[in-house]
C-alpha cells in the first residue's frame, strides 16, 4: 500500500514538472517581461541592467529552477491584472468551480447507472432506443450550444431559472461559500450543472450500457441465473458490480477533464469560477494567471486520478495495492 | 414414475436469415437417482439440452415444441417465477469452467449465502453454517477461510469443488453437470469425477453428465445417450453402450479413446467433422463420415429403435438385426 502511494507521489510529480515547464515556456515566451514593466521609455543602457538584475540574462534552465523554486513555496507568480498573487485569485474561484463540477457528478452518477442499466438489460425497448438516440445527440452538441439553448427555453422564455451568476451563496468557510445551502443558491447551479453534465452523460451511458452487455453474456451471470436469483439481483449485484469496473477509471479521468470544460460552461452562465477567470485572463494577456491556472487544474487531474486509482483498487478485489506497488 | 421426462423436446435457433433446429425431438426418462450421460461431439446438441431442461436457452434460441415433465410440473409451460423456484433448488446445475462461473467481485461467501436465501428463509449466519457443511462434503481445507475468500484467491480445482457444494446446497433433486472437468488439470478431473460420484451416491442426487468423453460416462452412469447433429442416436444402459456399441457414430467414439490405441500408434479418429447446423446432410446426418453408410442412408432418415437392450438410430444396425432375425427363425 505505502509502496504504491510512492510510486503515484513519484508519477505524479513527474507529471506536475512537466506541466511547470509547458507553463515556464509559455510565461517566458509571451511577450517581454522587461516591457510589460517599464514600457519603451528606459535606455537601452538602463534596460540591459534591469534585465540582468532581474536574472532574465541568465540561461534558460536557471530561470527554469528558480521558477519551479518559487513555484514550491506556493508562490504562482502575482496576477497582472488583480495585482494578487495568481494562487490567492484562483482558490477565491475555485470553490464555486469545484461545486460546479461536483453538482454535474451527481447529476450523471444518478442518471447514467439506470439508464445504462435499462438500455442494456432492454435493450429492444422503444425507451431504449429513444435513449440511446438522445444520447448522439448530446454527444455531437457542443457545450455553449446545449446551455444557451437552455438559457433561452428556462430563464428567456419560461422565466423559471436565473440564467447567470451564483446567485445567493452562502459563506462556508475561508472563500468557501456555498450554492448548496440555499433555494436562491440551487435555482443557480441547476442550469450550469446539467449544461455541464450534458457533456459526459451520454457517453457514461453508453459506456455502462456496453459493459453491461458485455457482462451479461458472461457465464457467472448465466450462472447467477442458474441459482434461480431474482432478476434483479442479478443485474444490480452480479452484474452491476463488474460493469462498474472499466466506468470508474474512466469516470475519474473525465471528472478531470469536466474542470477543464468548466470554461465554457462558466462562460455561458458568467459563473464566477476559475474557468471563467481563466478566459478573462487570456483576454487581458494575464499571462502569470493562465500559468498559475495550469498548474493548478494540472494538480486537480493528478489528484483525481490518484484517488480514482485508490478507489478501483478498493472495489475490485482482484486488484492488491501491494501488488501494484512491486 | 421418472423424475424426468422429456419427450419431443424441439429447440430452434431463430437466426437472422433462417430458423435452424438444434434438437430434434429429443427424448429421454430419467429415475430419481440416477446417473446419466450425455456423450457427443462439440455441436451435437448436449449443452443446449442441458440449458433446455433449465429453461435458460439464451436468445435467439428458444424450445419450439416438447414436453419437459420435472417432477409433475411441464417445464416448457412453466412461467419464469416458478422456473427460479425450480433453478439451483430443485434442479442445480455445474458449468464447465470454474475460473469463469463464479462472480470475480464476490466473495465465496456471499455466492453461496445468496443462493440459499434466494430459496429458503434463512438468516445469513445460518445460511453460513449450510455453506460450510457443504464446503466440508466436498472436502475443501480450510472451509471458514474460503468463505471470505475471492474465486481469484483459489485454484481452479478448489474452485470446481466450491461449484459442486453450491450445487449441493438445497439438496436438489437432480445435478446438471456440463463438461465439469473439461478446463481442469488431468490430475484433478479424476479426484473432482470421484467426489461428484461420490455426492450424488449419498445424497441419492440424480446426475445428468454431459461430456465428449466415454471414459467418464462409463466410470459415473448408469444409461447414456449418444448424441449427433442435435438428436439421439443410440441410448442404453451405459455398460452395453460402452462393450456393445451398435451405432457406428459410438463405436468411432470409443475406437478413437487413446486406452483402444497401442503406444506410438495415431489415435483412431472419425474421418470428417461435425456438421453444422445450418448445413445438415440429408439422410442420416452421420452418413458423409460413416464407413458403414448405403445410398439408403444418404436418402432417409433413420428412426431411432429398440435394438436388443438398446435403442439405435441406423438403417445398417436395423439391417443386420432383421437378418439375425430371418436366421434365427429359419
Amino acid at each position: 500500500m505505502i509502496a504504491y502511494l510512492v510510486k503515484r507521489l513519484v508519477q505524479g510529480i513527474a507529471v506536475m514538472l512537466v506541466i511547470s515547464a509547458l507553463g515556464f515556456a509559455i510565461q517566458s515566451h509571451l511577450g517581454d517581461p522587461l516591457r510589460d514593466l517599464v514600457g519603451q521609455s528606459l535606455g537601452q543602457d538602463a534596460q540591459q541592467q534591469l534585465r540582468q538584475d532581474l536574472g532574465l540574462d541568465d540561461p534558460y534552465w536557471a530561470q527554469y529552477v528558480r521558477f519551479l523554486g518559487r513555484v514550491m513555496q506556493g508562490d504562482l507568480g502575482t496576477s497582472l491584472f488583480f495585482d494578487e498573487p495568481a494562487l490567492q485569485v484562483i482558490l477565491k474561484k475555485l470553490p464555486a468551480t469545484l461545486e460546479l463540477v461536483f453538482a454535474a457528478t451527481v447529476i450523471i452518477v444518478l442518471l447514467s447507472v439506470p439508464l445504462g442499466v435499462y438500455t442494456a438489460i432492454r435493450p429492444h425497448a422503444i425507451l431504449s432506443r429513444v435513449i440511446m438516440g438522445l444520447s448522439v445527440l448530446g454527444i455531437s452538441t457542443p457545450v455553449f450550444l446545449t446551455a444557451i439553448l437552455m438559457i433561452s427555453v428556462f430563464s428567456v422564455g419560461y422565466g423559471w431559472l436565473p440564467a447567470f451568476g451564483r446567485g445567493d451563496a452562502v459563506p462556508v468557510w475561508g472563500y468557501w461559500e456555498t450554492n448548496f445551502a440555499s433555494l436562491d443558491g440551487l435555482s443557480h447551479i441547476l442550469l450550469p450543472s446539467v449544461a455541464l453534465a450534458a457533456i459526459m452523460l451520454p457517453m457514461f451511458i453508453r459506456l455502462i450500457r456496453a459493459e453491461m452487455l458485455e457482462v451479461l453474456q458472461s457465464d457467472y451471470v448465466k450462472y447467477a441465473r442458474a441459482k434461480g436469483l431474482h432478476p434483479l439481483r442479478i443485474y444490480y449485484v452480479h452484474a452491476l458490480k463488474n460493469t462498474l469496473m472499466p466506468v470508474i477509471t474512466l469516470g475519474g479521468v473525465q471528472i478531470g477533464t469536466m474542470v477543464a470544460y468548466t470554461i465554457l460552461t462558466e462562460t455561458v452562465f458568467q459563473w464566477p469560477g476559475m474557468g471563467f477567470m481563466f478566459l478573462e485572463a487570456v483576454n487581458r494577456a494575464d499571462t502569470p494567471l493562465i500559468v498559475a491556472y495550469l498548474i493548478v487544474v494540472g494538480l486537480i487531474f493528478v489528484l483525481t486520478n490518484t484517488l480514482v486509482d485508490l478507489i478501483y483498487a478498493l472495489v475490485n478485489p482482484t486488484v492488491k495495492l501491494a501488488r501494484m506497488g512491486a | 414414475m421418472s423424475l424426468l421426462s422429456v419427450r419431443d423436446l424441439t429447440v430452434k435457433f431463430a437466426m437472422r436469415s433462417q430458423t435452424v433446429t438444434a434438437l430434434h425431438q429429443i427424448s429421454f426418462d430419467l429415475a430419481r437417482g440416477e446417473r446419466l450421460g450425455i456423450v457427443g461431439e462439440s455441436g451435437a446438441g448436449k449443452s443446449i439440452t442441458g440449458f433446455a431442461l433449465m429453461k435458460l436457452l439464451s436468445a435467439p434460441g428458444y424450445i419450439d415444441s416438447g414436453t419437459i415433465q420435472f417432477d409433475g410440473t411441464d417445464i416448457t409451460q412453466a412461467p419464469e417465477a416458478q422456473m427460479r423456484q425450480i433453478r439451483g433448488n430443485r434442479i442445480a446445475m455445474v458449468f464447465q469452467d470454474p475460473m469463469v462461473t463464479l462472480n470475480p467481485v464476490l466473495t465465496i461467501g456471499q455466492q453461496m449465502v445468496e443462493t440459499l436465501r434466494a430459496h429458503r428463509k434463512l438468516s445469513r449466519r445460518d445460511a453460513q453454517e449450510i455453506a460450510l457443511t457443504k464446503l466440508r462434503e466436498v472436502q475443501i481445507a480450510a472451509p471458514e477461510l474460503r468463505l471470505k475468500q475471492y474465486p481469484h484467491e483459489l485454484s481452479g480445482g478448489m474452485r470446481q469443488r466450491i461449484i459442486i457444494a453450491m450445487a449441493l446446497l438445497l439438496d436438489p433433486d437432480l445435478i446438471i453437470a456440463d463438461e465439469p472437468t473439461t478446463a481442469l488439470d488431468v490430475t484433478i478431473q479424476a479426484d473432482i469425477m470421484e467426489l461428484l460420484l461420490k455426492l450424488c451416491q449419498a445424497n441419492k442426487v440424480g446426475l445428468i453428465l454431459i461430456t465428449h468423453d466415454l471414459g467418464v460416462v462409463s466410470q459415473l452412469t448408469e444409461r447414456t445417450l449418444v448424441m449427433y447433429a442435435g438428436r439421439i442416436v443410440e441410448a442404453g444402459k451405459t455398460r452395453e453402450i460402452i462393450n456393445d456399441p451398435q451405432h457406428p457414430y459410438t463405436q468411432g467414439l470409443i475406437n478413437a479413446l487413446p486406452q483402444q490405441t497401442l503406444p506410438g500408434q495415431m489415435l483412431k479418429q472419425i474421418p470428417g467433422a461435425m456438421p453444422v447446423l445450418t448445413d445438415i446432410p440429408p439422410g442420416c446426418p452421420f452418413s458423409p463420415r460413416c464407413a458403414f453408410a448405403l445410398a439408403e442412408c444418404r436418402r432417409l432418415l433413420p428412426q431411432i429403435m429398440q435394438q436388443g437392450s438398446s435403442e439405435v438410430a441406423c438403417h445398417e444396425v436395423n439391417r443386420l438385426h432383421s437378418d439375425l432375425l430371418l436366421e434365427e427363425g429359419r
